[in-house]
């Protein structure tokens, strides 16, 4: 069974196309990102509407081959094609995009993308063990915030910040509390539901809409719970999705997980809960707490990534996990090396086993990933 | 008395096995354009091998890339269950399986009663598969089955690429330079080792291994994948029945047999 509040978060995505052409009408700065390591607390404190653009599919990436190699990250492709081709409205409608050097496919993609748009690219360090870490993170912060107050004509005052960041805790816990409801077996929503959740915060136009519509859901799957309706059946295994962003329109492997049996439990990765579990220090000074929560993130363009391997053990145990399904990007290096690590952790310390999916946006392998998805949840069971 | 069957249709032949918990008879065929026909005639084969009726038949368990096709299947597994069921039951001792077929190749590693404890495929690509040796049986103008015999103990030709299509170029440039097809071939069974042993140590199976797949037939590559792994490996008479075979054995079980 589907909770009924799901519809709004349907809808979402295609009313954010339309709202964001309202908004520049209206003379509201919008301002585009792709990455969960976007200081977007920025970006709202100076005025601007802060929206996710387009990446995870696979129609614009032959246009995105004219120019990139073939060989290379399907996401980094996709966003790509989608500037470039105008298909993207959020980033036709962007005043500029707030872009990061993550991974090397997406900073050299950068370079070319900002024939296209004006763009600020935070230098993100792919080093954990950087001894001025924190200095260099808070540099970088403070570089947007005076690109923003320059180009839009305004000023970010601390305690602009300081509200903005409290709404955006507020955010976090609420879409954590939603998560949470899965800790319960059979799990309330979908895996695939909730990443429509957690993708959709990005292109939403009406925050407080949003947050009303998650709080009806959360309401609503908790009755659907003391009822004893769930969204899977009592003997579905418990999966985890980790590894490479998997947004909206790229749902292929977690439904396939689904139809082939398995409970898609929830979504470590950064389209899921990594940039939702830790909050933004409100006591601290607000642009070094920024700095703080951001380089935290335990994303494995980062070296060592320690934080991710705590992460998955404590969701392991929390979420009562059968199997971990890490789904890999093609020539995604650091995802594709990472998942040996991810799968040994686990073994040793879990005792649950990890099935690697290495794959990218198109249908083509749908039939091979279906035989492997079985066969590990035959194996679960 | 109970009988189970199962019908493992690949890309390259429909296999069936009829088991009673304790007698076992098979048929195999090609699998051809039709892959929901070659299953239901491999049914139809094994009940007149049998001499049986299909009300003798408690179940009828599907595997095999052509599984989802088969209306006459009363459940279906993955092969990699299946194989690990068949391997389990021909050699107890096994600890893991390395399968060749047609479309993929597997490493399964299992436990003490034959259950999957891991698992890994090839990607999608042909190296390491059969046919992969079969685009270079053609390039070469043999039959696949003869690949085996062809070679014998001559020194293997280095033979770098692992694309299908490329190692077929490299192939045709070999023979242009002289290179006899001895080597070529020993060259592509050594390259096939290599990739699948490769893989198949990422899961540590060792050391007591079946092998099978249609590919095992071939005795030298047999011989180079041991080299390769330093694995024991035992080949079944007929490697290519392992997952069919599996396939009847768990639905023998699920259909309460013997007991």
């Amino acid at each position: 069974m589907r909770a009924k509040t799901m519809e709004y978060f349907d809808q979402l995505i295609p009313k954010g196309m339309v709202l964001a052409k309202e908004a520049k009408e209206q003379g509201k700065p919008v301002v585009g990102y792709y990455c969960v390591f976007s200081p977007i607390e920025l970006i709202e404190a100076a005025g601007a509407i802060p929206v996710g653009l387009c990446a995870t599919k696979q129609e614009p990436i032959a246009e995105a081959e004219k120019i990139l190699p073939r060989n290379l990250c399907p996401l980094v492709k996709s966003s790509f094609g989608f500037a470039i081709s105008g298909k993207c409205p959020f980033f036709h409608f962007s005043d500029f995009v707030l872009a990061e050097t993550t991974c090397d496919g997406k900073k050299k993609m950068y370079e070319l993308l900002s024939e296209h748009k004006p763009m600020i690219v935070l230098d993100i360090p792919n080093s954990a063990t950087l001894e001025d870490l924190n200095e260099h993170w808070l540099k970088q912060i403070y570089r947007a915030k005076e690109y923003f107050e320059k180009n839009l004509g305004t000023e970010i005052s601390r305690e602009k910040l300081r509200e903005v960041i409290k709404v955006y805790n507020e955010e976090r816990k609420l879409i954590m509390e939603l998560v949470s409801l899965n800790k319960h077996h059979p799990t309330p929503i979908t895996g695939t539901d909730l990443l429509k959740v957690l993708w959709g915060r990005s292109f939403q136009f009406n925050r407080q809409e949003f947050l009303d519509q998650v709080k009806t859901l959360i309401t609503e799957l908790k009755e659907m719970v003391a009822n004893g309706q769930f969204s899977c059946s009592p003997d579905s295994p418990r999966i985890l999705v980790t590894g490479c962003p998997t947004g909206v329109g790229q749902e292929k492997v977690m439904g396939i997980i689904q139809e082939c049996g398995g409970a898609v439990v929830l979504q470590e990765s950064c389209s899921g809960i990594k940039g939702f579990v830790d909050l933004v220090d409100e006591a601290k000074d607000p642009f070094l707490a920024l700095a703080e929560k951001y380089n935290k993130i335990p994303c494995a363009c980062v070296s060592p990534n320690k934080g991710r391997l705590s992460l998955l053990s404590k969701l392991v145990e929390d979420f009562r996990v059968d199997g971990v399904v890490d789904i890999t990007l093609q020539a995604c290096h650091t995802y594709n090396i990472e998942s040996y690590s991810v799968k040994e952790h686990l073994r040793k310390n879990h005792n649950i086993p990890l099935l690697q999916i290495e794959t990218d946006y198109s249908e083509s392998d749908t039939e091979q990933i279906k035989l492997r998805v079985e066969a590990f949840l035959e194996m679960l069971k | 008395m109970t009988w189970s069957i199962g019908i493992d249709v690949g890309s390259v032949s429909a296999k069936g096995v009829i088991f009673n918990g304790e007698k076992w008879d098979y048929v195999v065929i090609p699998t051809g354009w039709m892959p929901r026909q070659a299953g239901k005639e491999v049914l139809d084969q094994l009940l007149r091998k049998a001499d049986i009726g299909l009300d003798n038949v408690g179940i009828i368990v599907g595997t095999g890339y052509g599984r989802v096709n088969l209306d006459f299947t009363h459940k279906t597994f993955s092969e990699i269950v299946c194989h690990a069921r068949g391997a389990h039951y021909l050699f107890p001792q096994t600890q893991g399986i390395i399968d060749i077929g047609g479309q993929d190749s597997k490493a399964i590693a299992i436990d003490s009663e034959g259950k999957v404890k891991d698992f890994i495929l090839n990607d999608k690509c042909a190296a390491g598969t059969g046919r992969f040796l079969q685009v270079m049986a053609q390039v070469l103008g043999y039959e696949v089955s003869e690949l085996g015999e062809r070679c014998g103990t001559t020194e293997p030709v280095e033979i770098g690429s692992m694309c299908a299509v490329f190692a077929e170029s490299e192939i045709i440039g070999l023979l242009a330079q002289g290179v006899s097809q001895e080597r070529i071939v020993a060259g592509v069974l050594l390259s096939i080792a290599r990739r699948v042993g490769t893989m198949a140590t990422k899961l540590n199976l060792g050391p007591h291994v079946t092998f099978c797949g249609g590919v095992a037939q071939n005795q030298i590559l047999q011989r180079f994948l041991k080299e390769q792994t330093g694995w024991e490996m035992e080949a079944p008479e007929k490697p290519q029945l392992v997952g069919a075979l599996g396939a009847a054995i768990i639905g023998y079980e699920l259909c309460g047999g013997g007991k």
